[in-house]
């Protein structure tokens, strides 16, 4: 039980110590923005584990973080096999696919006003959909390897990069489209020197977005059949043999993943966009 | 109204003859300009004056191909304005400067070169030209949120002259800066067309700014949007700021409020 | 009309290539079966083959349509519209975890939102985590959740389905409210301030209504998030009843149809979920005014 009074009474004096962070004149400083929400982090991990060590909860309900992190250690060669079929293969590959076709079906639409009226609604109801439920047909389809999972990559990520991209286009003001005629700029290079610098905001958006669903798309569709690795395969087979430590170590790549992915590209998008409003703070 | 139109002669740069527009809203008709004639020579500085929605800002955009007049005839440099616009004839400057965030000040100014084909060194040397003649030395490396909205518009002017047009079209180019920053702008302006012998159009709203700037004054009024008054300004060539105090600039401003009124009076 | 030409336009063609591809796919089997059978078929004969196998590789969008048709419609006719065949019992079965995640979600998105608006340590603690809680797979997390549920003695599935969705829908709910609580001008503020309000009447009387407009708009994406989270919730082993269970049972049967037409199913859902919200939206921002 000590333990988790332990867990308990560094969680009151690290929520002192944050306050009084966030309170102090120093509170915009980089180190603090970034120290605060650490120390919180490691906060819901000493509870978590003072939780489970004090009350002696079975490791196949909820292990403890620091059995999860043994396991990590211990398991590295599964988890990197894991790593290179699901991550690299199926999300990576479907998702630089997926993009660069949707990003490319938007510039042919936008030629035709009509296209891109027609297409827009309904791009963005289909964004809004449960698509991962296609993932067993294109896994009949495209057989049980990374072929498969990379498809339902490819057609999650497809209509929110192809609506962000075709809404960017859209958002030129008429002043700025005026100028480039009077130039006498050709359509080529009103979108190349206007249109698509002032698009990649939401280009970058749509791009964002698809990062978390590359990996969703790529962890589900194994679930529907795989061969017998991969960090999807792993998880649910986990659970049925009870092997939970080594469930939460594929959860913890999936998590660093994911957050790796969508911080890359959170930093290309804050080179590329460094003029916008919002990047300049 | 044909007074407006002088004989033709090989220094008209601009000529309008009974210009009709009219725009369909969901309030009906608007007639934007109806029966607009105007010569515009070269070398004038022609300012358009008078209340929103008098035209002043549609007749430049006429002249520009922005717009096209739905009757009479319009030339510019003896060409249809579609062809003058494809000729490069003019550089036109909007009311906000409009440069792109993600281009430095002198990448701005490329911006036109680079469409119209300029050589890479042609296009250095007229970018540290043009910043010169806009007092920008300097700071052709920095980003438009970098600078104050009068820089900003300076850079935009500075980007309407980098290809060296014969015609510069400004609609209410300083309208959204504050009094001081203007009357610095205007002298600039002024020194500027001295310099270069350009043909000015300008469109304001400020009496003053008006009869500082122009030659020509030429006064508009609302539906329809039509010319009321031409007027050849008296004043000299050179024009200190403290011209305005002067008793031929109060006469001159004295007639364009007269002919802003007449323009009103059965309107209202 | 001028909208939604463009829009039906869209929607035939799409049709249009359907059909190309189901025509396309479902050839080779056709023709197997034609070849079993020592037949030659004609061009025609073969497009008809193609439209109505019974395990096609991409069933012709008609076939959806019927299937649909029968596991609804027909069934109300026959008066099993709750059965457990019929994907009206299923659909409601998934309506109900998603309206119980959603305002799970909502609810935690909104204290979420007023907790980081009034507090500066929950701001600096919590936004990092928010944001990074979302680049996290949580469907990896799915089947953990069950059982997870399952050993704290929670036998129903729709817990742990609504934990998901809730998961899912509560962060647009809480950078929309963020934005929108914070959304009156200084100037606004500080006229309340002449007045001498307190926390409560700034927030009821300034803040709230002025996050309306925002808060529709994520809750918009929040009970389509909401949705998905459901259906992702039913997806791994064991599920039995609910849409996402039916395109897991038509996966293990061979039926495509089954997985079309549940997929077709929580389209409809979601759309109809969409809607509504819509509908509110504009009912409510009209009686506050702020109808655009």
């Amino acid at each position: 039980m000590t333990v988790l009074y332990g867990a308990l009474a560094f969680w009151l004096a690290a929520w002192g110590v944050n306050t009084i962070l966030a309170r102090s004149r120093w509170s915009d400083l980089r180190a603090v923005r970034i120290f605060v929400p650490v120390l919180f982090g490691f906060t819901l991990l000493v509870l978590w584990q003072g939780l489970v060590r004090g009350l002696d909860v079975s490791p196949v309900i909820l292990p403890a973080p620091t059995d999860i992190a043994a396991t990590f250690a211990n398991e590295t060669d599964t988890l990197w096999v894991d790593f290179v079929q699901t991550v690299l293969k199926g999300a990576l590959t479907g998702y630089l696919l997926g993009c660069s076709v949707g990003f490319l079906t938007a510039l042919l639409i936008d030629r035709s006003a009509f296209l891109t009226a027609g297409l827009l609604p309904v791009g963005n109801f289909v964004a809004a959909l449960p698509i991962i439920g296609i993932a067993p047909i294109l896994v009949s389809w495209f057989g049980f390897d990374w072929h498969s999972k990379a498809a339902v990559v490819v057609v999650m990520v497809f209509f929110p990069v192809l609506v962000n991209v075709v809404q960017g286009l859209k958002e030129t003001d008429p002043m700025q489209r005026d100028l480039m005629r009077t130039y006498g700029a050709t359509y080529g290079q009103t979108l190349m020197k206007l249109r698509l610098p002032a698009a990649m905001p939401f280009v970058f958006n749509g791009l964002k977005i698809a990062t978390t669903l590359a990996l969703i798309g790529a962890i589900v569709a194994e679930y529907f059949g795989s061969p017998i690795r991969g960090m999807g395969f792993r998880i649910s087979t986990g659970v049925g043999s009870l092997n939970i430590p080594l469930v939460w170590a594929e959860i913890t790549v999936a998590a660093a993943v994911g957050t790796t992915l969508y911080g890359l590209v959170a930093l290309i998008e804050k080179i590329v966009t460094f003029w916008h409003p919002s990047q300049r703070v | 109204m044909n007074e407006n139109v002088r004989n033709p002669s090989e220094d008209t740069v601009i000529r309008a003859e009974n210009l009709d527009l009219t725009f369909e809203t969901t309030d009906g008709p608007v007639h934007a300009l109806k029966g607009v004639s105007l010569d515009i020579q070269r070398g004038d500085f022609v300012s358009f004056i008078g209340p929103s929605g008098c035209g002043k800002t549609t007749f430049l955009r006429c002249i520009a191909a922005l717009e096209t007049p739905a009757g009479g005839t319009l030339t510019v440099n003896g060409m249809t304005p579609e062809q003058a616009r494809k000729s490069r004839a003019y550089g036109y400057v909007f009311q906000a400067a409009g440069l792109y965030p993600w281009r430095t000040i002198a990448g701005n100014i490329k911006l036109p070169l680079e469409i119209m084909g300029f050589s890479r060194d042609e296009q250095e040397q007229r970018v540290k030209n043009v910043l010169q003649l806009v007092d920008l030395e300097g700071f052709g490396g920095k980003y438009p949120w970098q600078l104050s909205g009068g820089m900003q518009q300076r850079a935009s002017i500075a980007r309407a002259l980098a290809f060296d047009a014969e015609i510069l079209l400004m609609d209410e180019p300083f309208g959204a800066l504050d009094e001081i920053v203007r009357d610095h702008l205007n002298e600039q302006l002024l020194a500027l067309w001295a310099r270069t012998g350009k043909t000015i159009g300008f469109v304001t709203h400020s009496i003053p700014e008006a009869v500082y700037l122009s030659t020509r004054i030429v006064v508009m009024s609302p539906r329809p949007g039509r010319i009321t008054d031409v007027i050849e300004s008296p004043l000299p060539k050179e024009r200190p700021l403290d011209i305005r105090d002067s008793q031929a600039f109060l006469e001159v401003a004295h007639r364009v409020r007269e002919g802003l009124r007449a323009g009103h009076s059965y309107d209202d | 009309m001028r909208k939604t030409f463009p829009v039906i336009t869209v929607l035939l063609v799409i049709t249009a290539i359907w059909y190309l591809g189901s025509w396309r796919m479902n050839t080779p089997w056709a023709l197997q079966q034609a070849a079993r059978a020592e037949q030659t078929l004609t061009t025609g004969e073969l497009f008809k083959a193609t439209m109505q196998q019974d395990r096609p590789r991409l069933p012709a969008p008609h076939q959806v349509v019927s299937e649909l048709w029968k596991s609804t419609g027909a069934m109300v006719q026959r008066g099993k519209a709750f059965s457990k065949r019929s994907l009206i019992y299923h659909g409601a079965i998934t309506l109900g975890s998603t309206l119980t995640g959603f305002a799970l979600g909502v609810f935690i998105g909104i204290l979420g939102a007023v907790a980081i608006t009034y507090s500066r340590v929950m701001e600096m603690s919590l936004m990092p985590w928010a944001i990074v809680s979302q680049t996290i797979p949580i469907v990896a997390l799915a089947p953990m959740i069950i059982v997870l549920s399952n050993a704290v003695g929670i036998e129903s599935r729709a817990v742990p389905k609504a934990i998901i969705s809730a998961y899912l829908c509560y962060f647009p709910v809480l950078v929309g409210m963020v934005k929108g609580l914070n959304s009156p001008g200084t100037e606004q503020l500080d006229l309340l301030k002449t007045y001498n309000a307190g926390v409560a009447a700034s927030f009821f009387k300034l803040r709230l209504p002025a996050s309306m407009p925002y808060l529709f708009t994520s809750l918009k994406i929040a009970i389509a998030a909401a949705l998905v989270g459901t259906i992702v919730g039913e997806l791994p082993t064991g599920a039995i009843s609910g849409l996402g269970a039916r395109i897991l049972i038509g996966d293990q049967f061979g039926t495509p149809l089954a997985i079309w037409a549940a997929l077709f199913a929580a389209a409809i859902l979601a759309g109809v979920l969409v809607t509504l919200l819509g509908l509110a939206q504009g009912l409510v921002l009209k009686r506050m005014g702020m109808a655009r």
